[in-house]
């Protein structure tokens, strides 16, 4: 373990000063601020500063991983011939990337709600979950970028492969889902429908902090009964045993691959 | 494994999605000795290299460092000094940084006593500490390549292709410093296209055709076999040799 946290602090270093994190800091930051100057009053910030996320913050988690575990490959190659398990090594890079990531949207989102005054008071808890699911996401698509990049060897494969699947879970997963829901509007679809939006870790991320807000009421019944669930104590152990599962496998997945990987 | 073999490989296979890199390799590099392993590209090289470092796993066949085999250890890389063919480092981090994280990782391992900090001096590294190793020159960086090899004085060092890039007095104070290494009575096995360089260093050849070591002997060995005192005309004298008379039979002088 010990070897481990030594290339994860290395990690850390090289990271938060790389120019792509920095930037990524910086537009956070300005994305929040602006939301923040035009768009009233800060539930209404909370919201759209969601959508921002949850877009961009899966992307950036696999594009910059996927880019960044190719490029680390040959020195890969030097740590591996180094007196260093190959657990250590998997482990303590991926640790590193998503504590520096990490660190980097939760200055940039949670940076102006502080200077706002937000800090504490009623918008405390709200922010609290939006920037704690935020981070989940932030070590689920980490540890999907690593599982890529070490699976595929071709980069354009690696890169295309996790760009597909951003696409998929924030875009067409959620346009089957309406499909689905337009196509059985005669039946009871609400249940399935609530188990159907826990498989994909954006939208379970999403539902999460529309709870925290009070516009869930908008929804409508389905609203209602996603509220009765989610937010009860089962569902929210549920869902946050769903978001480790979601971090677990890629994590699991990629370490065995790159134990067994010839390089 | 005879008593003072450093590393002996035995019988061991590879393949990359269907071709062959190592077809069946054994062989012992004996301790105190200069190998070097020559080869045409994809001969099966650096596969073999890097099945005794451990990043490759092999199909079939045993590497043993000493007396222990290889296979899912990393304890025993502390004695072994690594140089690779190429090296890129994580960019934003400076020299020092660098130095430091590999020694931290040897820190508390045995086996890793004084360093050896000849090269890093004399390739004038501690002048350029603070720069961040993006921005150094591909000939720079294979010198600290080089010196993160020797740094912890291994007992067996492995080079791939260690003057490639290296500017020609870089290669010298290489060449220097492999040299003393024997003299100090470590071992050294190391890739070269360079027969001139080999010539100059090498005590024992393994040459590798298609995944095989194809000869396995001394230079003297060599010589008095092709009857050519040169060793580059030796060497294609004997894989003419072999084209010609029975093929696929290889030449191990030293079992006969």
């Amino acid at each position: 373990m010990g070897q481990a946290v030594k290339i994860l602090t290395y990690e850390i270093h090289n990271l938060v000063r790389s120019r792509w994190l920095i930037g990524m800091g910086v537009l956070l930051l300005a994305a929040t601020e602006v939301l923040f100057r035009f768009g009233g009053d800060p539930s209404r910030a909370v919201t759209s500063l969601m959508n921002v996320v949850f877009l961009i913050v899966p992307l950036v988690s696999l594009v910059l991983g996927t880019v960044y575990f190719y490029s680390s490959r040959e020195f890969n190659e030097l740590l591996l011939a180094q007196p260093v398990n190959r657990t250590a090594i998997y482990l303590g890079k991926l640790a590193g990337f998503t504590a520096a990531l990490s660190l980097v949207f939760a200055l940039g989102t949670g940076l102006p709600f502080l200077l706002h005054g937000y800090g504490l008071g009623d918008y405390a808890g709200k922010v609290a979950i939006l920037l704690l699911v935020g981070e989940a996401l932030v070590i689920i698509f980490s540890a999907v970028a690593f599982l890529a990049a070490t699976r595929y060897e071709d980069r354009v494969k690696g890169l295309g492969s996790v760009i597909l699947l951003w696409f998929f879970l924030s875009a067409v997963y959620d346009g089957l889902l309406l499909l689905a829901v337009h196509a059985f509007h005669r039946y009871p679809y609400e249940t399935p429908l609530m188990a159907l939006v826990m498989l994909n870790p954006i939208d379970l991320g999403r539902i999460l902090v529309l709870l925290q807000l009070d516009i869930s009421a908008l929804m409508g019944f389905t609203g209602a009964l996603f509220r009765k669930f989610y937010g009860s104590g089962v569902g929210t152990a549920v869902s946050s045993a769903m978001l480790v599962l979601y971090a677990a496998i890629p994590i699991v997945l990629g370490l065995l691959s790159f134990r067994r990987k010839d390089f | 494994m005879r008593e003072n073999d450093v590393i002996g490989i035995e019988n061991l296979s590879k393949s990359f999605g269907g071709v062959r890199a190592l077809d069946g390799v054994s062989l012992a590099v004996r301790a105190g000795t200069v190998t070097a392993v020559l080869g045409p590209n994809a001969s099966g090289k650096s596969t073999l290299i890097k099945c005794i470092l451990g990043l490759v796993n092999p199909d079939e066949g045993e590497v043993h460092l000493e007396d222990a085999p290889v296979k899912g250890e990393w304890r025993y890389r502390a004695r072994i000094g690594y140089m690779p063919q190429s090296a890129k480092f994580p960019e934003n981090l400076t020299v020092d940084e660098l130095f430091a994280l590999l020694k931290d990782i040897r820190k508390d391992l045995p086996g890793s006593g004084a360093l050896d900090t000849e090269l890093y001096e004399r390739f004038g590294l501690s002048a350029i500490g603070r720069r961040r190793l993006g921005v150094l020159s591909g000939g720079t960086r294979q010198r600290i390549n080089a010196a993160i090899a020797f740094l912890f004085a291994p007992p067996l060092l492995i080079l791939d292709e260690p003057t490639v890039g290296l500017d020609p007095l870089s290669a010298v104070i290489l060449r220097d410093k492999i040299r003393d290494q024997r003299a100090g009575g470590r071992t050294v096995l190391l890739t070269s296209h360079l027969v001139g360089e080999v010539e100059e260093m090498a005590d024992h050849i393994v040459y590798m055709l298609e995944g095989r070591p194809f000869f396995d002997g001394s230079i003297d060995d060599l010589r008095r076999l092709t009857s050519e005192p040169k060793l580059e005309r030796a060497i294609v004298r004997l894989m003419e040799e072999n084209r010609s008379g029975a093929s696929g039979q290889n030449t191990d002088v030293r079992n006969s």
